[in-house]
């Protein structure tokens, strides 16, 4: 900024603030920038617009009510919150006088939903992020695919977003009659239509110029700011929870974890869209693996769990692996149906605080292509 | 010399005065009025109908907006609205009409209410020196080109006067990024349309066209690799100029809401929303006079077909190819806009007039070489050489852009 002076113009520090209502924040974000013209000085994420009480709710209610509240933190993802939850509510009950031995139909079942949803979010975040570029075209492709997800997720639980599904002891409802045959078939044909994105948008010429060599983070900034999931794969560590504390039954499963090569948005985009690829083939493989053991026909899709839920007294840490990163719950009990404590720890609330030091000095068109490639969803940020 | 305005309403006043006098001498309407004032009744209701034509022409290109995006969606675009859509367009400038007129609370209220019509205006006024026809033109002036190029630059202060009017930050992004990308794709935009005058002689439209009539080969675009590849620099300018994807930076939607028509609401916003239509079709039909042949038929002795049909029929080529990329390709960032403009589209354009210019002159001098025989071999070099051109334009405009600054120093870089 000039002294001013008689002669001289005097620039100032422009402040902007992008949201909380804006097309391009992926929920409720707002973002103060004080920018030089279009050059980022700073941008000071301000959160809290989406808060709900998670935490505070969850004290109040018994374990199995908690359950859909966990569907609403990350809404895109629900299934894979909600098996953070009852896996950790498992680990608690194992403690105690009455494990839960969960079937395994309903851990293969587990498996599928989560890893279909893992598409669906990975879906969204491909098209919402060319939109924020300015492709327009591809997120209705994405969505188009994504309907298909969601209407084997309203057949299985009856409802497209927030299902309510995954419960302690297996799941709610099991696999309709036929279902199998709709899975299979989305999952032939989602295969190609990966490159078929790929070819539409990864790989042109603009959205490379947009996005590679912006917002770079290297592995080790990425562990200080204690990222996780395909943000840090984007940076080129391969540490996914599945492989390196595997949970429910994921170590039966063939799959990759795809990492990228320089930590910019365009690695952090493209490790989702071969993730995509991962989890079609884990879903094939679970699939397969279920009509080897004979499982299809088998009718056990959940433990029987009589009465109250009332886990030990004492506290749990448990962590997943979502589409968004590692998603920790920890619940502390005091012995009686309703914990007495459960925290969250988002994923996504990581990938934002790095934000700020990541725009300095790129322009605004930047800080949307960044905030895009670190798929945030306000829900989780905010609980 | 007297002035014009003066000489206009001595005019006038001559003119009313004559009608007075035979009115009271017992004369009869009309034919108390001089010819001169008949004439000039006749003008401006030819003026008013021929608006009203034009008028026609984004109603047609917002429905064909629509379906084609839709299309390329995998979806239906708008199908209830009148038999497949077609009433679509009325239907959205009906709610415009109903919506309430907001003006932004200490907006500059006069820019804010003049801006639109600024924009509106120039966008519709260069339509006149389009030649759709082979017979008639609405504005056949000698300065043909010059005025469309001097016209068309206007839009560029409605856009300033609506961004800063708005009083909002976004507006003011969106109005400064149009100013600084349409003056800065005029250039390349001038230096094609050069060109054409250096080929041809002339600056009058009617001529440029009639001179290309003939067959496919006669369309300045296929006649030299220079003029071919000045089309297609003519093409990515004229998608600049008229701020669409990938260059509608302006109105960038998931960067700055609606950039310099965020505040506008209701007819105003109609306003702007028809003068960009009508800007995509002037700006094609530009394209179409320029380098395609206008109104002249591809398949020479082939008369069957009217001239406006193939007029119109290229230009709604051009127009599709518009909305093509649009809905396929992601938007530039400023910077890497100016980059493409300044640092590759004018060194080529200037490439370019220099090869016209030695084309010309070799032609015109016919320096010992039969002028079938240059069009023969210039013809043939023109497959071979084209496409390579082409390729290196490509390349280099997006393989050397700079963003400005790739890596912040706080995280090392």
């Amino acid at each position: 900024m000039a002294e001013p002076t008689t002669r001289a113009l005097r620039t100032d520090t422009m402040v902007l603030s992008m949201g909380p209502q804006h097309p391009s924040t992926h929920g409720v974000l707002r973002l103060e920038l004080k920018t030089d013209g279009e050059v980022v000085q700073d941008a000071i994420p301000h959160i809290g617009y989406l808060h709900r009480n998670f935490e505070k709710h969850a004290e109040n209610l018994t374990y199995p009510q908690i359950i859909p509240y966990t569907d609403r933190m990350d809404y895109i993802a629900a299934m894979n919150n909600e098996l953070g939850f009852v896996l950790a509510v498992e680990e608690l009950l194992a403690r105690g006088p009455r494990p839960v031995e969960v079937p395994e139909k309903a851990e293969y079942i587990r498996v599928i939903v989560c890893e279909l949803n893992r598409i669906a979010s990975h879906l969204l975040a491909f098209g919402a992020y060319g939109l924020d570029i300015g492709a327009f075209t591809p997120f209705l492709y994405a969505f188009r695919d994504r309907e298909t997800i969601l209407e084997l997720f309203e057949e299985l639980s009856g409802a497209r977003l927030l299902y309510n599904y995954i419960r302690v002891g297996g799941v709610a409802r099991d696999f309709p009659g036929g279902f199998h045959h709709k899975l299979r078939s989305f999952l032939g044909y989602f295969g190609p239509q990966i490159d078929v994105y790929n070819t539409l948008l990864s790989n042109n010429k603009i959205f490379l110029e947009r996005t590679a060599g912006i917002g770079v983070l290297g592995v080790d900034e990425c562990i200080q700011n204690g990222w996780t999931g395909p943000n840090i794969h984007g940076a080129g560590l391969a540490w996914d929870l599945r492989k390196e504390e595997p949970y429910s039954i994921y170590d039966r499963f063939d799959f990759a974890i795809p990492v990228g090569k320089n930590g910019d948005c365009w690695d952090r985009y493209m490790v989702r869209m071969d993730e995509m690829r991962e989890s079609v083939k884990i879903a094939t493989q679970a699939l397969d693996q279920m009509e080897e053991r004979g499982l299809l026909e088998d009718e056990n899709f959940t433990a029987k769990v009589r009465g109250t839920l009332r886990p030990p007294a004492g506290e749990i840490y448990m962590r997943t692996e979502t589409p968004r990163g590692d998603l920790g719950y920890y619940i502390h009990s005091d012995g009686s149906d309703r914990p007495s404590r459960v925290k969250v720890r988002s994923p996504c609330f990581t990938a934002l605080s790095a934000l700020r030091k990541m725009s300095r000095g790129l322009l605004i068109a930047d800080v949307v292509a960044i905030i895009g490639s670190i798929d945030i969803v306000m829900g989780e940020i905010d609980r | 010399m007297t002035h014009p305005i003066e000489a206009f309403a001595s005019r006038l006043r001559t003119t009313l005065a004559q009608t007075t006098e035979t009115l009271e001498l017992g004369g009869r309407w009309p034919e108390a009025i001089p010819l001169e004032g008949l004439i000039a009744i006749m003008l401006v209701v030819l003026a008013a109908v021929t608006v009203a034509l034009i008028a026609a022409i984004p109603i047609v290109l917002v429905l064909m907006e629509r379906k084609v995006s839709a299309y390329f969606q995998d979806r239906l675009g708008p199908t209830r609205v009148g038999p497949w859509g077609v009433l679509v367009t009325l239907a959205d400038g009906i709610k415009l009409l109903f919506k309430e007129d907001l003006i932004p609370p200490q907006a500059d209220k006069l820019l804010f209410r003049l801006a639109p019509y600024v924009v509106f205006g120039s966008s519709f006024a260069v339509v006149a020196v389009l030649p759709p026809f082979q017979s008639t033109v609405i504005g056949n002036l000698q300065l043909g080109l010059f005025i469309y190029l001097a016209v068309s630059s206007l839009v560029v202060l409605g856009i300033i006067m609506a961004g800063w009017s708005s009083n909002s930050k976004y507006s003011l992004f969106g109005a400064l990024r149009g100013a600084a990308q349409i003056v800065s794709y005029e250039i390349p935009l001038g230096l094609s349309a050069l060109m054409i005058v250096m080929t041809a002689g002339t600056l009058n439209m009617q001529h440029l066209v009639m001179d290309q009539v003939g067959g496919i080969h006669h369309w300045y675009m296929f006649r030299h690799p220079f003029l071919f590849v000045g089309a297609w620099i003519y093409f990515i300018s004229a998608i600049a100029e008229v701020n669409r994807t990938p260059f509608d930076l302006p109105e960038a939607e998931s960067e700055i809401v609606a950039g310099f028509h965020t505040e506008y609401s209701g007819l105003r916003f109609a306003y702007f929303f028809l003068a960009e239509y009508a800007n995509v079709f002037v700006v094609s039909g530009i394209c179409v006079a320029l380098f395609m042949g206008g109104w002249s038929s591809p398949i020479p002795g082939f008369h069957a077909i009217p001239g406006i049909v193939w007029f119109v029929g290229k230009v709604f080529v051009l127009v599709f190819m518009m909305m093509w990329i649009r809905w396929t390709v992601p938007r530039v960032r400023v910077d890497q806009l100016m980059a493409v403009c300044w640092k590759y589209l004018l060194p080529i354009s200037f490439v370019n007039i220099i090869g016209t210019g030695v084309v010309v002159l070799l032609e015109r001098e016919q320096l010992g070489v039969e002028i079938a025989g240059m069009f023969i071999g210039v013809g043939a070099l023109m497959w071979a050489v084209a496409p390579v051109m082409l390729l290196i334009l490509g390349a280099l405009a997006f393989s050397g852009t700079e963003p400005v600054a790739r890596r912040s120093p706080a995280v090392g870089g």
